[in-house]
């Protein structure tokens, strides 16, 4: 350790490790994972979320894992959590989860085309 | 792989002892099994508070307290809500579900809502085995600060600005300490972390130890940097193994990363630090004795001038500070002494941590703000008396403390407050009384402690506390008078002023606080040979009423068979064969039988 940098630079590493812990104000993605949406494939996509959010450092995002949604016939769901704002998409495969964290979490724009609205009528 | 969730599993001494220690193999195996070990990290924590209720296991992001976790409860949570995402409601902690069975998150149940952490900041939080953890959380930070930016004096006057005063019973303002170190001239100092907790039934510093080594280490770093020293010990006691395990690693990672060593941060501050074990006398917590038996001689204390301060370790100024005192020295760095000062009182500053116990539902570790209410400790963080009893009192200061009656119960903490309610802030142990304990039985116990703890080096402790304890003996059997209640209390005083250190000094401390507060129950004893809180066998006489249903449950578990009555009949006891095992008592489903 020679310098305050040298320092920062190993807390700055190490924070990704603990940030997840405590308050988190931050956007939450939820993944419908009870045993239909597991079995309409919804783990991949919640991997593929996890991976993208990680790789392009997106701060302040989490992915939980949630129960059933109650929308069995079109798993998977994927919700996006702002504040009071709740965007629910589904039918969403790994191509689509890539489209929510760059045109949703990183643009600020919503997926029209999986939008929950399409689906139920 | 990135991890999507974080479970947290306390590790502390407590949630070991209640079975936590193959918690962590039952994640790895079920996490293996179901195909997700990778998205998930284990996390092994220090005490996160609330022992009685432990094992804990908290998961983020959500922050899901988990209560009273067994082994196979691990396989439903990994299935449930690792897998699946379905908060396992039945082990979520109670208070930490509202009545609508909303799960709060762990900082908003009362528990921990109430609490201010700075000494136990990562306390439960971070993995106490990973250096990168604690710098993450911006640990060593002070330390950087301090030996680039600030000079040794600045470092003293950040600690006097700060208002913080010693954790480990005396109260001593921490940055004058150190003042007087830094001004004596001296080719070798010493500082030392005082990690000895003798008073029985406390363990704020082994929380510390075992949930935040990191802390500790650096608040010493920087003490030694402000006086002058290049050698820290911490003197540990034997009976705290993981403590001194988790010490042992985190000196190895400081190490290794360059944090201690020589030339720190390239300031040209060179600092190491060792380990001492003690062998658990409370004497050697008295610093003057510590030092005696660091030097390898026995842990005797000695008169004081001179103070370590100026003649301490092998002759030379040192500094002794506790563990929490330290845990303090290193965030105040961090944070600002202006930051710090905001916190607490006008003459006590900060926090304090105690260990809560005694007649409390939620009986653990907390940390508080000074002046905060003893009321608010016990309602509304410690959850009240169990059953509904009736508080009498609080101890604080162990057995060189004294108790506060219920009618002071809304005075603010701070140390001054409690020296005049006839306590003190002491090291932190914080014990519940309720209305069925004897206050003259509690001052039985703590003397019976101070007897055996006695280093006999003076007269008035090493003789005093045993006849204290065997006045106390003939109170306590109803043989006693009030002429003797008086003697005792004169003794007290005796002893208190002619002691050589702390441990006589503060010995009758219990039964002179006792006897200011409940003295009635003291005359009890002896005048109406009368126990109050049914609890000194001689004078107790167990009694069935009216209340009895007859379901015979006393009478078959009476182990000297000296309860009569038929099914369904109002039972009836022989006193003269009873041997007041309290037995009955406790077994009773309708509460029929009374002492009286
Ligand atoms: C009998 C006796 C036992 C003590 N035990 C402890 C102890 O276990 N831990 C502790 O920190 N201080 C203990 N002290 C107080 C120390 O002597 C000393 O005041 C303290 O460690 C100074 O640190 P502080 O200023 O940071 O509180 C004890 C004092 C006496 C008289
Ligand atoms: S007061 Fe007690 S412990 Fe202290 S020196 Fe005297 S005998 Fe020893
Ligand atoms: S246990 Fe209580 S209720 Fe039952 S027989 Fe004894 S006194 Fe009566
Ligand atoms: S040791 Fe687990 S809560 Fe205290
Ligand atoms: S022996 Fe009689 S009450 Fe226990």
């Amino acid at each position: 350790m020679k310098s305050l940098d040298d320092l920062k630079k190993i807390r700055d590493a190490a924070q990704r490790k603990v940030t997840m812990r405590g308050k988190n104000e931050g956007t939450r993605i939820l993944v419908g994972m009870a045993t239909c949406g597991i079995s309409a494939g919804a783990r991949p996509v919640m991997n593929k979320l996890v991976e993208d959010i990680a790789e392009k450092d997106i701060p302040n995002v989490t992915v939980t894992p949630v129960g059933c949604i109650g929308e069995c016939a079109i798993e998977p769901i994927v919700e996006v959590l702002e504040g009071e704002k709740r965007t629910t998409y589904c039918r969403v495969d790994v191509d689509v989860a890539e489209r929510i964290i760059n045109e949703h979490i990183i643009g600020g724009k919503v997926v029209q085309d999986n939008l929950i609205g399409k689906y139920r009528l | 792989m990135i991890e999507r969730a974080h479970v947290l599993i306390c590790s502390g001494s407590m949630c070991v002892s209640r079975g936590a220690k193959s918690l962590r193999s039952e994640f790895e195996e079920h996490l293996t099994r179901l195909g997700i070990r990778d998205e998930i990290k284990l996390v092994n924590t220090g005490c996160v508070g609330l022992c009685e209720q432990g094992p804990f296991v908290i998961i983020y992001p959500e922050g899901v307290f988990y209560a009273l976790v067994k082994n196979k409860d691990i396989k439903t949570i990994c299935e449930e809500h690792l897998y699946k995402g379905r908060i396992v409601e039945k082990l979520v902690f109670d208070e930490a579900m509202t009545d609508e069975k909303e799960i709060k998150a762990f900082d908003e149940i009362k528990f921990y809502s109430k609490q201010t952490r700075v000494a136990l900041r990562n306390c439960g939080l971070i993995n106490p085995d990973d250096i990168e953890e604690y710098i993450a959380r911006d640990g060593y930070r002070g330390l950087g600060k301090a030996l680039l930016e600030m000079t040794p004096l600045e470092v003293i006057e950040e600690m006097q600005a700060s208002g913080l005063r010693g954790r480990g019973g005396g109260g001593f303002p921490t940055g004058l300490k150190w003042k007087f170190a830094y001004q004596n001239e001296s080719d070798q100092k010493f500082v030392i972390c005082n990690a000895d907790e003798g008073d029985p039934g406390a363990f704020m510093d082994r929380a510390l130890l075992e949930g935040d080594p990191h802390a500790v280490l650096e608040g010493l770093m920087i003490a030694g940097y402000a006086i002058g020293a290049d050698k820290g010990y911490i003197y540990v006691r034997i009976e705290y193994p993981t403590a001194i395990e988790k010490l042992k690693i985190a000196i190895s990672q400081a190490k290794e990363l360059g944090l201690l060593g020589k030339n720190i941060f390239g300031s040209g501050f060179d600092f190491d630090i060792e380990i001492r074990l003690g062998a658990g006398a409370f004497v050697c917590g008295e610093e003057t004795a510590l030092i005696a038996s660091i030097e390898g001689g026995r842990g005797m204390s000695r008169n004081k001038p001179p103070f370590p301060a100026a003649k301490g370790l092998w002759g030379k100024p040192t500094i002794i500070n506790n563990v929490e005192t330290l845990a303090n020295v290193s965030a105040i760095l961090y944070i600002g002494a202006k930051e710090f000062a905001k916190i607490g009182t006008e003459k006590s500053k900060g926090t304090k941590v105690f260990s809560l116990g005694g007649n409390i539902k939620n009986a653990g570790l907390v940390e508080v703000p000074m002046g905060t209410t003893l009321r608010e400790v016990i309602y509304e963080i410690g959850g009240g008396i169990p059953q509904n009893k009736q508080l009498k009192a609080v101890q604080t200061g162990g057995p060189s403390g004294g108790a506060i009656p219920e009618s002071l119960l809304d005075m603010p903490i701070e140390y001054e407050t409690l020296v005049e309610a006839g306590s003190m802030m002491g090291s932190g142990g914080m014990v519940v009384i309720d209305e069925d304990n004897c206050m003259v039985d509690i001052c039985r116990f703590y003397l019976e402690f101070t007897v055996d703890e006695s280093c006999g080096k003076c007269t008035p402790c090493r003789e005093g506390t045993k006849k204290m304890y065997e006045m106390l003996e003939i109170i306590s059997s109803g043989e006693g008078t009030l002429e003797d209640i008086d003697r005792l209390e004169k003794l007290a005083k005796m002893v208190k002023s002619s002691s050589l250190c702390g441990l006589g000094q503060a010995a009758p401390n219990p039964i002179l606080s006792m006897l200011e507060h409940f003295r009635e129950e003291f005359e009890a004893h002896v005048v109406d040979k009368r126990c109050p809180g049914g609890v000194c066998k001689p004078l107790i006489h167990l009694e069935i009423t009216k209340d009895c249903i007859g379901c015979t449950k006393c009478a078959t578990n009476c182990p000297v068979d000296c309860i009569s009555g038929s099914i369904k009949q109002l039972h009836e006891i022989d006193t003269s064969a009873c041997i007041k095992c309290g037995i009955c008592k406790n077994i009773c489903p309708v509460d029929a039988i009374i002492s009286v």
